[in-house]
């Protein structure tokens, strides 16, 4: 063993011993993350996706704020059974825009990245004021507060400063969506106002809760319903490299 | 001039905190702007008193027991808390009506369980591995803490960080990163405690009279510096004001998704397991009064542990988005770290040659061997879960919840519980514990809960993931999902019972240590306390 004899030099200068483990415990990561910021076949290229229109990032800030994270996945595998119950397998370009990820590690509940379009907006209505009136064996709790809560212009200049960060970091959002924020914010739960799909292909507009004002269940059901609607997967081409 | 300085910066930051928290843009960062503002408003009010007042003299031969002393009641205090909130969550999904009505949007599931998973692993498990640290590096360098006042500034800056995170919770600010949930301040606030960390416990090597820096220090080194580059990298986020709790990560989808669970493994193999390895080694062989078993292992192992781990990551995200190339070197590595991993085990284990008849006697020593027990059934079914035909099984499943369990309460539980109960004693000078019947309590209590609790979710785990997959003959799947949520209940109930019993464990443990402190006799102070070499 005589590699081991020489292992006194470093097991006795403390200098020598910080710097060789941090050296030691920076590659494994150095080789994993660092190509998928430079390969090319990383995130497939997709017809489709677009940033978050305001009100689905405050129904995904709403999202993150109760920790659906920990009980839903938003990521469907590519086996029988996960694309036959949920849909298309998930693709890595669907999650571009989310900062961060919320593909999950534990489906206590089921999975929610293609539950766009699934149920009527009513049905989101009900099982969030109570899961148990329409999934007898659910163990979500509820979230009736919601109805309550309702959004105002505050809100809306916070999603906008949202926005702006986002912009920073390389969303496409033009000029115009970022003029248009704090309009289209509230437009989005008014069938009759300015379409915010125009500036949001796909965006879904109408009065998601049924209440007269907006309220946090508005956004969250304006996030649930989109999720998974945006990739047009007759364009899409899988590639076997990846 | 010192005190002064000192005085002004707190001065600042409580009139900072107190205009910051008139302008807050949302209730957590109102908050937490409050918090800041007492705490440094308590230390300033602190300081003042003792102005002038002559500074007692400190003997730089005696080891400084202050900080460590409080970060074990931390530790024991934060442990019942952590355990106190997994129990009720354990319960609520077993009973979702536990989510109650009039705590709706504070006390539901979503914000308990980051309660719960942050309180005992960077509560509980962080203040075993910062009071363990201090004691074990003063005790094999033969010095006193380097850096002053340094150690009691990271105990209770740790402490802070703890309550900023909590509240941040139960009121809703979060990054929605599993284990890295708390915002920028918070994180800002545990990357200037953790360099201090750093500081205290390298000027302490540095200034050591030993020659060799013993192979628990290794441990905890590395376990210090992996971790703040963890932290800092994961944690990279743009705040979207500064009056206000919310930023936003810079990583987004798969990029996100590779460095938050290289990132969320190695919180494991740094946090719950280098750590802990330093707390083994140095622990381990005091109470059984062996030598480590071998010195070549721990030479071999350490190195190919820290350079293992690090790759195991994707084994998180398995089939999922991220492509094969990067799933599969997780794979690999994850296997490959079963060997490392039973290199620490065996060397903890072995180091009771000759002494295995202490385990008839002593319960500590018991609870500790079963501790590495437990670190090396995880540490196999951990790499066992990483192969992908497993995984596609496992996956998304309570088998995972469970395995994590039988980690953490078996080897980060049983191993710091081990710890409290060998230092107590010595760090309030008493002849022994209060009670070694107790400690036996604690620990069928502690070991029957864990076996509750990772049976039931090998069951549940196994079972849903099977009814999942279920098609029949026609190829249609059998189950809908809810009717895998109905059919895990009795195991729910299971589990709910393990974690109860662990508790159980936990307070009497408490109750011990506790009586331990004020109802045994004292210790002759013959040599308590002074610097004397590694023994």
């Amino acid at each position: 063993m005589g590699l081991l004899d020489h292992h006194k030099k470093i097991e006795t200068h403390a200098t020598l011993l910080l710097v060789l483990s941090f050296l030691v415990v920076t590659i494994g990561g150095i080789v994993q993350i660092v190509p998928l910021f430079y390969l090319d076949n990383t995130i497939e290229k997709v017809e489709g996706m677009r940033p978050y229109s305001p009100l689905e990032i405050k129904g995904r800030e709403i999202y993150l704020r109760e920790g659906c994270y920990v009980c839903h996945s938003q990521m469907i595998r590519p086996m029988r059974d996960e694309v036959e119950r949920y849909g298309h397998y998930s693709l890595a370009a669907e999650s571009m825009y989310d900062h961060p990820f919320q593909w999950g590690s534990k489906r206590t509940g089921p999975d929610l990245a293609r539950l766009g379009g699934r149920y009527s907006d009513d049905w989101h209505v009900q099982h969030m004021m109570d899961p148990r009136a329409v999934v007898p064996e659910s163990i979500m709790p509820s979230y009736g507060f919601m109805m309550d809560r309702v959004l105002t212009r505050e809100h809306a200049e916070h999603v906008r400063d949202i926005m702006r960060v986002y912009r920073v970091l390389g969303h496409p959002y033009t000029d115009e969506m970022m003029e248009n924020a704090i309009s289209d914010f509230f437009a989005q739960v008014d069938e009759f106002g300015d379409p915010v799909a125009d500036r949001y292909p796909g965006a879904q507009q109408r009065n998601f809760d049924g209440q007269p004002q907006l309220t946090e269940m508005d956004a969250i059901i304006a996030y649930m319903q989109m999720l998974g609607t945006l990739v047009d997967f007759e364009t899409f081409v899988p590639v076997a490299n990846r | 001039m010192w005190d002064y300085i000192k005085l002004a910066v707190l001065g600042v930051v409580v009139v900072v905190a107190a205009i910051a928290a008139s302008m807050a843009r949302d209730l957590p960062y109102l908050i937490h702007m409050l918090v800041i503002m007492l705490a440094s408003a308590v230390t300033l009010i602190w300081l003042i008193r003792r102005v002038g007042e002559p500074v007692p003299a400190v003997n730089p031969n005696e080891y400084m027991d202050g900080p460590i002393r409080y970060g074990v009641i931390a530790t024991a205090l934060w442990g019942v808390v952590g355990f106190l909130v997994g129990v009720v969550i354990a319960f609520q999904l077993a009973w979702p009506q536990l989510n109650f009505e009039w705590a709706q949007g504070y006390l539901n599931f979503g914000r308990l369980r980051p309660l719960h998973t942050s309180a005992v692993i960077f509560a509980f498990g962080g203040n075993a591995l910062i009071a363990s640290a201090f004691y074990v590096v003063q005790r094999t360098s033969a010095a006193r803490l380097w850096g002053g006042g340094l150690a009691w500034f990271v105990f209770w800056g740790y402490q802070l960080f703890i309550v900023m995170a909590a509240t941040g919770y139960v009121l809703g600010s979060t990054q929605g990163n599993e284990y890295a949930e708390p915002e920028w301040l918070t994180d800002l606030w545990l990357t200037i405690v953790w360099v201090a960390f750093l500081l205290v416990f390298m000027g302490t090597i540095i200034k050591r009279r030993e020659p060799h820096i013993y192979v628990a220090n290794w441990f905890y080194m590395a376990f210090i510096v992996t971790v703040a580059m963890l932290h800092l990298i994961n944690n990279l986020a743009i705040p979207v004001s500064v009056l206000g709790s919310k930023s936003v990560p810079v990583w987004s989808g798969v990029q996100s998704a590779m460095i938050q669970w290289w990132y969320g493994h190695n919180a494991v193999g740094f946090f719950l397991t280098a750590g802990f390895l330093g707390m083994m080694y140095y622990f381990i062989p005091k109470q059984a009064e062996r030598p480590v078993y071998s010195y070549k292992l721990s030479i071999m192992h350490f190195w190919a542990l820290i350079f293992l781990y690090i790759w195991a990551g994707p084994h998180h995200l398995h089939y999922t988005a991220l492509p094969d190339w990067a799933q599969t070197l997780g794979m690999t590595f994850s296997i490959m770290l079963w060997m490392p991993s039973w290199g620490g085990m065996i060397n903890g284990l072995m180091t009771l040659s000759g002494a295995w008849d202490k385990l008839r006697t002593d319960p500590i020593i018991r609870m500790m061997v079963v501790a590495v027990g437990f670190y090396g059934m995880a540490t196999f079914e951990g790499p066992m879960m990483s192969i992908k035909a497993v995984n596609s099984l496992s996956h998304y499943t309570d088998w995972t919840i469970g395995h994590v369990h039988s980690g953490a309460l078996g080897w980060n539980g049983m191993i710091t519980f081990g710890m409290l109960y060998y230092l107590v004693p010595k760090l309030w000078q008493r002849q022994g514990l209060y009670s070694l019947r107790l400690v036996s309590w604690h620990f069928w209590l502690a070991t029957i809960g864990i076996v509750l609790y990772a049976a039931s979710m090998w069951v549940t785990g196994i079972m849903e993931g099977l009814m999942w997959r279920e098609v029949d003959a026609q190829g249609f799947l059998v189950n809908s999902f809810a009717d895998t949520v109905a059919a895990k209940f009795p195991m729910y109930v299971v589990r709910g019972l393990g974690g109860t019993l662990f508790l159980l464990g936990a307070i009497i443990m408490c109750y011990n240590l506790w009586k331990t402190v004020t109802s045994t006799a004292e210790r002759s102070p013959a040599r308590a306390g002074s610097a004397v070499p590694a023994e």
